[in-house]
């Protein structure tokens, strides 16, 4: 536990999904803050699933995660808008077809 | 409920259900003194959520003590209108709280005994008393297993981290003999095949114990001078204060309802 006794800082930021059934998938719960994977399984599990609520935890260090910045929102997910023949809608529906 | 038991196992398991619930009561009272006030929010819900599991348990094995006694008292009337010496619990776990490393190291002495007890004491000749055992085993694996990580990372962190465990190690020691103390009462259930004897018990604690010590860098305690009195109702100094808060409200109000 080499780590820890060098970092006295703060403890590491743990983003928390959860799964509440098998099979389904695991959503992002919130967060919790954690010295090691193990605490942070361990924290994950009192804060969020203290009544039962999962049936599998994930914990991933928050700063793993690779995430869009808000300045990408305009070419990063804009241009389907405007680009209609990408939806399904654009394109009609034989009749028959029901449901869709 | 009437159970077909004659009169001296009746009071003998009558007993041996109160240290059971007065162990839970009062180390899930003194976990719930964290509330509020652990180190970190994360760690407060966990030893919140430990706490709740003790006072549940113990609200098992008391109603059942309860209803064993059937002299019109409830679970209630025992928790709280019982005084010191009536009380039964493990001197160790009235020990107050003192640091975070005294509530892990003190928690991982009794849970690390918990795993081992309640697995002998769910296969008991007396099914109601089985059945709440065998629920406490989740439970309890999952207190050891928190404590357990919590006591090698205190061991094998810094250095202060690794002297306030060796401290709260040390100190604490002297109340583990007690966790298998056993009277007359234990001889009766035995002989009566309600309780098994589970000789190996206390080997397979220091067992486990030491291996986890070990690994967490700290010295298993060579005191010899050990200390018992709780399951005879002679407790130390900080049981009385922890009943006067804990009963306070019940003995001023009686029978107040929320």
């Amino acid at each position: 536990m080499a780590e820890l006794s060098k970092e006295k800082s703060e403890w590491k930021v743990w983003e928390v999904f959860t799964q509440l059934k098998t099979g389904e998938p695991h959503i992002h719960a919130g967060n919790v803050h954690a010295p090691d994977a193990e605490m942070a399984l361990q924290n994950a599990r009192d804060v969020y699933s203290r009544r039962n609520e999962a049936v599998s935890l994930w914990v991933v260090p928050a700063d793993q995660l690779v995430a869009t910045s808000p300045s990408d929102s305009g070419p990063f997910f804009e241009p389907a808008n405007d680009k209609i023949y990408r939806h399904p809608q654009f394109y009609k529906i034989p009749k028959g077809v029901r449901g869709f | 409920m009437s159970y077909k038991l004659n009169n001296d196992v009746r009071s003998a398991l009558f007993e041996y259900l109160l240290r059971l619930g007065d162990d839970k009561l009062i180390l899930g009272h003194r976990l719930s003194e964290w509330c509020g006030h652990a180190p970190i929010l994360e760690e407060d819900i966990a030893l919140t959520n430990i706490a709740l599991d003790c006072v549940g348990q113990a609200s098992a094995f008391l109603t059942l003590a309860a209803e064993l006694e059937n002299k019109g008292r409830s679970e209630d009337d025992l928790a709280y209108l019982r005084n010191e010496i009536q009380f039964k619990n493990l001197l160790l776990l009235e020990q107050l709280n003192k640091d975070f490393a005294y509530t892990i190291a003190r928690q991982f002495f009794y849970s690390s005994f918990g795993i081992y007890f309640f697995q002998d004491l769910a296969k008991c000749k007396f099914e109601p008393l089985a059945g709440i055992s065998s629920k406490t085993i989740k439970e309890t694996s999952y207190h050891l297993r928190h404590c357990k990580e919590w006591m090698l990372r205190l061991g094998d962190g810094t250095e202060e981290s690794h002297n306030k465990a060796q401290e709260a190690v040390n100190d604490l020691w002297r109340f583990t003999e007690e966790l298998f103390f056993k009277n007359e009462i234990d001889e009766l259930l035995i002989q009566e095949n309600i309780l098994i004897d589970s000789n190996p018990l206390k080997q397979k604690w220091r067992d486990y114990v030491e291996e986890i010590l070990t690994q967490a860098t700290l010295q298993i305690p060579q005191n010899e001078n050990m200390q018992i009195g709780g399951r005879h109702g002679i407790h130390t100094e900080h049981l009385g204060h922890l009943l006067a808060e804990m009963q306070i409200l019940a003995r001023s109000y009686p029978n107040a309802k929320w």
